[in-house]
C-alpha cells in the first residue's frame, strides 16, 4: 500500500485519566521540583486551583493508547524508528483528576531520500485531547521517521 | 521553580531565559523517564540491543530532553502560560552528557486583547552541539491586568 494512503486514517479513541501520582513521578523524571506538580495545598492556592500537568505530560498516553503502533500500521521496522519532531498546542490547563478523551489520526505520511541516499518515511500522528464537556484541551503532533538503517550522529 | 511573574511590559525581543543545566545524564535519568512516560523502547535501556543497532551505548529519549527543556520554559514564562511548544530532535543525548537548556525571545505582540511572546528554545550538550531546537508561544500577563 502506498504510504500516502495512510493519511487521514483514524486510530481508536481512548480515555486518559490524569493522575496526581503520575504527574509527580513525571515531574520528578524531568527534574522539576515545582510544587505545582506535587503539593496539593500549594496548587490549590494558585491560579488553576489544583495540581497541573507539565507541558509534555501527555507523553504518558502510551499507557492508555489502543490499537496498533505506527510501525505496525505501516509495516516499517521499529528498530530503525526515530522521533523527529514533537509539537503541542495548549488550549486549556490539564489538572490532576481530569479524565481526557483522545482522538488521533495519521495527519501526514510521506517519503524522502536522506542525505546518505536511504529512504526515510515520515509519519505524523495527531492526537487531540478533549475534556468531558467536549472542549479541546490540547493537540500534540508526533513526527516519526523510519530509516532503512541505523543513523549515526 | 514555583510561582513566576513575567510581565509583558518588562520583556523585550532578544531577552534570554535563565539557562537550566542538567549535569551528567545517567542511565538512572533514562530509566526514570522510561517508567514515568511509558517509553520502553529497549534502545534507551538495553545496552546490548542499542549496540546491535550500531550505537555505542544506550541513549536518552528525545522526549526526556524535551521535558528538561520544558522545565526551563515553565520556570521562565510561568505555569500554565504556554500556548505552543514545538521541538525538533537534532542529536542523541548520551549517558555522561551535560545538557544546557536556553531560550531567547524573538517576538512580542498583542493579539485579540492578549499578550504573547515567541521564543527560540534549544538544548545543547557540553560540546555546544544542539540536541534539540524548538520554538514556543507563551501568553504573558500585563501588569495593568493583574
Amino acid at each position: 500500500m502506498p504510504i500516502k494512503d495512510l493519511i487521514g486514517k483514524e486510530l481508536p479513541p481512548f480515555d486518559i485519566p490524569i493522575e496526581r501520582g503520575k504527574i509527580r513521578e513525571f515531574a520528578n523524571a524531568i527534574g522539576d521540583d515545582n510544587p505545582i506538580y506535587s503539593d496539593p495545598a500549594y496548587a490549590a492556592r494558585e491560579e488553576f486551583g489544583g495540581i497541573l500537568a507539565p507541558p509534555t505530560f501527555t507523553a504518558t498516553k502510551t499507557f492508555w493508547r489502543k490499537g496498533e503502533s505506527v510501525s505496525e500500521l505501516t509495516g516499517l521496522d521499529p528498530y530503525f524508528r526515530l522521533h523527529g519532531e514533537e509539537e503541542y498546542e495548549y488550549f486549556r490547563p490539564i489538572l490532576a483528576g481530569d479524565v481526557l478523551t483522545c482522538k488521533s489520526k495519521i495527519a501526514e505520511a510521506y517519503e524522502r531520500v536522506g542525505k546518505r541516499g536511504g529512504k526515510m518515511t515520515f509519519i505524523v500522528l495527531e492526537f487531540t485531547f478533549y475534556n468531558p464537556k467536549g472542549e479541546k484541551v490540547l493537540i500534540s503532533r508526533t513526527t516519526t521517521i523510519h530509516t532503512e538503517g541505523a543513523v549515526k550522529n | 521553580m514555583g510561582k513566576k511573574v513575567f510581565y509583558f511590559e518588562d520583556v523585550r525581543e532578544g531577552d534570554e531565559a535563565p539557562p537550566l543545566f542538567v549535569a551528567n545524564i545517567t542511565r538512572t535519568h533514562i530509566v526514570k523517564y522510561a517508567g514515568a512516560s511509558g517509553d520502553f523502547n529497549p534502545i534507551h535501556h538495553d545496552e546490548l540491543y542499542a549496540i546491535r543497532g550500531g550505537n555505542d551505548r544506550v541513549f536518552a529519549m528525545g522526549m526526556m530532553t524535551a521535558g528538561f527543556l520544558s522545565h526551563m520554559i515553565t520556570d521562565w514564562v510561568g505555569d500554565g502560560q504556554l500556548r505552543k511548544y514545538k521541538v525538533r530532535f537534532a542529536r542523541q543525548v548520551w549517558p555522561g552528557d551535560t545538557v544546557t537548556c536556553k531560550g531567547k525571545i524573538t517576538r512580542k505582540y498583542t493579539e485579540g486583547g492578549k499578550n504573547y511572546i515567541e521564543a527560540d528554545v534549544f538544548a545543547e550538550n557540553q560540546r555546544a552541539e544542539k540536541v534539540i531546537t524548538g520554538t514556543i508561544v507563551a501568553e504573558v500577563l500585563n501588569k495593568l491586568a493583574v
